[in-house]
């Protein structure tokens, strides 16, 4: 039951079963940004920084505490919260 | 009016020291990003009828930071006769991305194509004859840091001011996109008359602050909004998101081909190497708590000790020559007394912590400059939320070991109100240089024995600040979202000298213009209270206006243990600057030996918790008159200000007091039952205060409550 809630939960947002997070990343994958989630300041901000549909993103690192994380978008290093990487879609 | 020259670009794109190149004057510089945060103004070298102004470093023209809203407003608002644009050209297609706006103004722009050094040192290349061409503005190659490419810059400046131009051909998005910028231009153009473009852009990006910077009427507001939802429905997805996207797609096709990269990129750049250690999973942590314990070694406890002690000698001599000339010409024994005490002891108690700062600053303006706060930032941040703060509050608590004035003032590169706010409260919590003699004095005092009670006075500061920022954090004022933290992590470069100390200057200034106005005034004051009478005759310290004083507020201190007018004077003098706490219980109880003192000392206090409990007092309590007035300056509202005071007088009396009453009760035999009952009574008030703040917790934010009210709609 709870699977399914989740499935619709997820198919609600507009993730398919390829696509996740950029909370959920490790370091070292590249990842390409399907859709920024959420609405107002941080999104535009990520927007603004780079981080626009298409764009090619490399997860650097992950901080020794385990957040923020460190990703490389359009040629040059950015610090991210996990938090705000989770609204972001990659594929 | 004269003519106005902006300089706009990203943070950490080199604006500062360009302007410093063309200005010829020395701002401050730093590797961190958002160093900028007045606008800043200075003339052209060799033609000084050419204002240049340093604005902030921005991102976007869209405004969330009031470093933002500074870059915002001025081209928009007092539209300047040029824009240099600064692109910091390793990050090309980033910075493009503010360049774009600025060219939606219908301000003449000229671009800096900023570090080209480094690009030609990569092996890399960029046509910039043709990127002039399909941005249309001229482009200057420049390495400010170098100082190429300054007179090339200087000249386009004035073919433009030879020849004043308006932009009349905009960047050509997209096809379908411009189809709705150019409705949106012909809605607006009966009300604005300047940067139409721009204004028109910005309202099908549906930006509420130039929305109602303008006078729309509902009409053309409906009209603009059905522009916004055809624009929606046409690309299929929200205004923001299209706006970026069409920006971005047009910079990839402004870039095309002219950018040459070094695509093979199997060797490890500099800062890749040097980030494999510095922020590598193990290792990161060590290194930061070394770098940390040599710069306070170095800073406070080797260099610093050795400088305090050789100018601590030099005011001596100096207040005792200055009092053998003054009686030569005969002075008046009052004014002798005030200018060798009151001006030279005050003033030079506190100067005799500039080298020590001074030398705190070069390091920190060293670790600033290279790029390395930024990586502290990124391994603190973690730890830091939790309190309320982010990571960038890191480098206001430590410059805030040496002295609170640069700190609070630092605590201006954080983005967030919230967290600005919190950090500014919390950072005179950081035991400050000046507060060290006096844990030294008071230690030694009553804790003979125990070499480790100054040194814990930092973990209690930091202690404090982790508890009050958990407090409050909570509280209906700090309560919300946490901030975004998006930050570029900028790459390592080599200070250069000129620049770290440039840099080092402007955080002394702050403590030597502090010294020489705020504590200069104080310590005249205290000085005629500690010397004279209410009938202002010259009496002794125990007969004077300050004591009488201390009297009447000394039974306030009854239930911390230290209910003497002594100590309630040294607390008074410590708002001059608090090193005059342990001179002023220096005065009140005459000097002598050192034993004797130690012993006197020892006496003011009820017991050894009492005397803990002062120096705790003393380490929470607001701090000088320097910090509180810079205090108000950067909180920048008489509310916050008058929150902030009151929270850290709250907060050091409680902490004072449940020391003294806790540790009375438990290792001196207790007190009396009236005090028992007071203590109970306050931990219940206390406790109440506590659980209230955390009742006010808003439920979105915690995960268990938004999960419930998951469960209910599905």
């Amino acid at each position: 039951m709870e699977v399914f809630f989740s499935l619709k939960k997820a198919v609600k947002n507009g993730i398919t079963k390829k696509e996740s997070t950029l909370k959920k990343a490790r370091a070292g994958q590249s990842l390409t940004v399907v859709k920024i989630l959420g609405k107002g300041n941080l999104r535009k901000r990520l927007m603004e920084m780079g981080i626009t549909k298409g764009t090619k993103l490399y997860v650097k690192k992950i901080a020794p505490l385990g957040d923020p994380m460190e990703i490389t978008v359009r040629g040059y290093q950015l610090s991210l919260r996990k938090s705000e990487a989770d609204s972001i879609i990659v594929t | 009016m004269s003519f106005v020259i902006a300089l706009a670009g990203n943070p950490n794109s080199g604006k500062t020291t360009l302007f410093n190149e063309l200005t010829g004057s020395t701002q401050y510089v730093g590797n961190w990003p958002g160093v900028t945060v007045e606008k800043k103004e200075g003339r052209l070298t060799k033609y000084r009828e050419i204002a240049v102004v340093d604005l902030p470093g921005i991102y976007s023209l869209s405004p969330y930071t009031p470093e933002e809203i500074i870059s915002r407003d001025f081209i928009i608002k007092q539209q300047p006769d040029i824009i240099i644009n600064i692109i910091d050209a390793t990050n090309l297609e980033r910075n493009l991305y503010l360049t774009l706006q600025l060219l939606e103004t219908d301000i003449p722009v000229v671009a800096a194509l900023n570090m080209i050094d480094v690009i030609k040192k990569r092996g890399e290349y960029i046509d910039k004859d043709k990127l002039s061409q399909n941005l249309g503005c001229p482009v200057v190659e420049t390495s400010a840091s170098k100082g190429i490419g300054i007179d090339k810059l200087t000249e386009e400046i004035l073919k433009i001011k030879a020849q004043p131009f308006i932009r009349k051909k905009y960047a050509y998005y997209d096809r379908r996109f411009e189809y709705f910028a150019s409705d949106a231009e012909k809605i607006i153009s009966g009300i604005v008359s300047n940067n139409k473009r721009w204004y028109a852009v910005k309202l099908l990006e549906n930006d509420q602050i130039v929305k109602n910077s303008i006078k729309l009427d509902e009409c053309l507001s409906a009209k603009l909004m059905q522009k916004v939802q055809a624009l929606e429905k046409q690309f299929d997805d929200d205004c923001d998101s299209i706006i970026a996207d069409v920006r971005y797609n047009y910079i990839a096709a402004v870039l095309k081909g002219i950018y040459i990269k070094k695509t093979d990129r199997k060797a490890l750049s500099v800062t890749e190497k040097i980030d494999r250690i510095a922020t590598n999973k193990w290792l990161a942590l060590p290194i930061f708590f070394i770098v940390l314990w040599a710069v306070y070694y170095i800073s406070v406890q080797t260099v610093g000790s050795f400088t305090v002690n050789a100018l601590d000698g030099f005011f001596k001599n100096f207040a005792a020559a200055a009092g053998s000339l003054l009686n030569k010409i005969n002075t008046a024994n009052w004014l002798k007394g005030l200018i060798c005490e009151g001006i030279i002891g005050g003033v030079g108690a506190v100067l005799v912590f500039v080298p020590q700062l001074v030398i705190l600053f070069l390091l920190l303006s060293f670790l600033e400059d290279s790029g390395y706060m930024s990586r502290i930032a990124f391994i603190m941040d973690r730890v830091f939320r939790h309190f309320g703060l982010s990571g960038k509050s890191f480098i206001p608590m430590l410059i805030g070991t040496g002295c609170s004035v640069p700190a609070i003032t630092g605590a201006r590169t954080i983005e967030n109100k919230k967290d600005r706010r919190m950090t500014i409260i919390l950072t005179p919590f950081i035991p400050c240089g000046a507060k060290l003699p006096i844990f030294a004095l008071i230690g030694g005092a009553v804790f003979p024995d125990y070499s480790l009670v100054a040194p814990s006075m930092y973990f209690m500061g930091i202690f404090t600040v982790i508890i009050c920022g958990i407090m409050l954090k909570n509280t209906r004022m700090f309560k919300g979202e946490d901030a975004p933290f998006v930050m570029e992590l900028p790459e390592y470069r080599m200070p250069s000298a000129k620049g770290i100390f440039i840099h080092m200057w402007e955080r002394s200034k702050d403590f030597i213009i502090k010294a020489g106005t705020v504590i200069f005034a104080a310590s005249c004051i205290i000085w005629v209270l500690v010397k004279f009478n209410w009938s202002f005759e010259m009496v002794q310290t125990k007969h004077s206006m300050l004591a009488s004083i201390g009297k009447i507020i000394a039974p306030l201190f009854l239930p911390l243990g230290f209910g003497n007018w002594q100590c309630a004077v040294a607390t008074l003098t410590g708002y001059a600057a608090k090193e005059n706490i342990v001179a002023t219980l220096g005065i009140v109880l005459g000097h002598q030996k050192e034993a004797d003192f130690a012993a006197k000392v020892a006496a003011l206090f009820d017991n050894p918790a009492a005397a803990y409990g002062f120096m705790v007092f003393v380490l929470l309590a607001p701090p000088c008159f320097a910090a509180i007035s810079v205090m108000k300056r950067e909180l920048g509202s008489l509310k916050w200000f008058t929150f902030a005071i009151t929270f850290q007088l709250v907060i050091s009396y409680t902490a004072a007091f449940f020391i003294y009453q806790i540790g009375s009760l438990f290792f001196y035999g207790g007190t009396a039952m009236s005090s028992v009952i007071l203590t109970l009574l306050l931990a219940l008030v206390f406790i109440y205060i506590i659980i209230y703040m955390f009742k006010n917790k808003n439920c979105k934010n915690c995960a268990k409550c938004a999960y419930k009210k998951c469960t209910h709609k599905s």
